[in-house]
């Protein structure tokens, strides 16, 4: 990885971040400091506000209120080269797997992206679908693909929104191998789940969002061993929240 | 002559490569071809861009081009034949009576085609995209490469389309081409000439050539599709 040659776009600092639509407040005094390495989950119900908060992250939303703070060029939330994010519905150029990691190196004005999408397919273990129309693959293959295609683009930050959410249990493994062997190399992976296993397997920071607002944030231990608000408890326990 | 015989004869027009019978269909093919180019060349990027971009009055122009498919040929003939006349604004060129008038006319009828076409097709590919090209950082103009070529499949359709209008219409060449032998004529203005003279071989086998151009571009946009689904998953 040649990440380090430059600086680092680390600690992301958000401060009193908020998105409003349709006179409802989906997004609301969000404080957060996220430094350099690690996985760290962002959990909650459904409409808690996970993914949203990653798509501002990322800058593909602006937000009502509030700053999303690079630590490198704060003026500009759009770098994202350094920055990329993987969807829970991953989208499949129409084109060959390896053609769609290519587009994206291309986009992002990479050199000899012919080489590099080939290693990134192979890293992952894809290079035997590299010809294969990716609109055909499975659920699980796409997703592969669509975390090669990111990590291809040699990103600090890896944004991933619910990665496995569609995905039954074999599949959903391997993504998991998938994101750990990017974090062991020292990427910064922030992750959407509401799969509260897969938080624990994975993560060193628990980030816990209740109807738009942050409302926990602790290590993965301390948030398992004694979750500080009842939502949190009621959540590990499997309640329904709303 | 009858109608047996006369098939007879144009199956012998087809069969023999009669020079006159190859000269039309030449130059049929030549007008119209062009004119499907020019109007990809200028409709692809322009629907693309249609799709893409928000301005005030953007739907009166979608209406008004989409008025403009269903535009007679012959209207679109008379609106030509006035540009290019003697005392028009493009008078003197000197195209009127030209194949470069009938490609003109007929650039005139496939361009609202292509043009709707490539914007239906690429709005609805944005809406699938749009989120992954942004976060790439391919928004606006940077992002119409990459959805021209993810929707190739249903965009030559769109193209084969367009061919078939052109091929098939007899109303605007006729009238900025002038139906002049060995120089403007084409399969549709001769057939239609031919029938009233009475020379139905000629009528017939032109006729024949213009249904089977019909039959390869249905299979051709078949193909295109079923490849589209197989290749694309579209």
């Amino acid at each position: 990885m040649t990440m380090q040659k430059q600086a680092s776009i680390l600690p992301l600092i958000i401060k009193d971040l908020g998105f409003d639509a349709g006179g409802k407040n989906l997004l609301l005094d969000v404080d957060i400091t996220l430094p350099k390495a690690g996985i760290t989950a962002i959990i909650g119900p459904n409409g808690a506000g996970k993914s949203l908060f990653l798509r501002l992250c990322h800058g593909l939303i602006t937000p009502t209120r509030g700053q999303v703070i690079w630590h490198a060029r704060p003026d500009e939330i759009a770098n994202r080269k350094r920055h990329m994010m993987v969807f829970q519905h991953p989208l499949m150029l129409r084109r060959s797997v390896q053609a769609n990691v290519m587009h994206a190196l291309q986009a992002t004005g990479a050199a000899d992206a012919q080489n590099r999408a080939r290693f990134a397919l192979d890293r992952f273990g894809l290079l035997s679908l590299a010809e294969q129309p990716a609109r055909l693959l499975s659920g699980g293959e796409k997703q592969r693909v669509a975390l090669a295609r990111a990590w291809a683009l040699e990103p600090e930050v890896m944004f991933l929104d619910e990665p496995t959410s569609q995905l039954d249990p074999g599949a959903t493994r391997q993504i998991e191998e998938i994101i750990l062997t990017m974090a062991a190399e020292g990427m910064t992976i922030i992750m959407a789940t509401h799969d509260l296993g897969q938080a624990r397997r994975l993560s060193q920071r628990i980030v816990f969002m209740h109807r738009g607002r942050l409302i926990e944030d602790a290590s993965s231990n301390s948030f398992f061993a004694s979750p500080a608000t009842a939502e949190a408890r009621a959540f590990i326990a499997g309640d329904l929240l709303w | 002559m009858d109608g047996t015989s006369a098939f007879a004869s144009a199956l012998t027009l087809i069969g023999g490569l009669d020079p006159q019978f190859l000269e039309i269909v030449g130059l049929s093919l030549f007008v119209t071809l062009t004119s499907v180019s020019i109007a990809a060349v200028i409709g692809l990027p322009l629907g693309a861009w249609l799709a893409l971009a928000r301005f005030p009055g953007r739907p009166a122009v979608i209406i008004l081009i989409n008025t403009m498919m269903g535009l007679p040929p012959v209207v679109a003939g008379l609106i030509v034949f006035l540009m290019l006349s003697r005392s028009g604004p493009l008078g003197q060129l000197g195209w009127l009576f030209t194949p470069k008038a009938m490609i003109v006319a007929q650039t005139v009828l496939v361009l609202p085609i292509v043009i709707a076409l490539t914007r239906s097709t690429i709005e609805e590919l944005w809406h699938e995209y749009r989120e992954y090209l942004t976060s790439l950082g391919l928004v606006g103009s940077k992002a119409i490469q990459t959805l021209l070529w993810d929707g190739r499949f249903a965009l030559v359709t769109g193209l084969l389309s367009g061919f078939g209008r052109a091929s098939a219409e007899v109303g605007a060449v006729l009238i900025v081409g002038g139906n002049i032998a060995g120089y403007t004529r084409t399969m549709t203005t001769s057939i239609a000439l031919e029938t009233s003279k009475g020379d139905l071989p000629l009528a017939l086998g032109l006729g024949i050539v213009l249904i089977a151009l019909t039959l390869l571009i249905n299979a051709l946009a078949y193909a295109a599709s079923r490849i589209g689904s197989r290749f694309a998953g579209t």
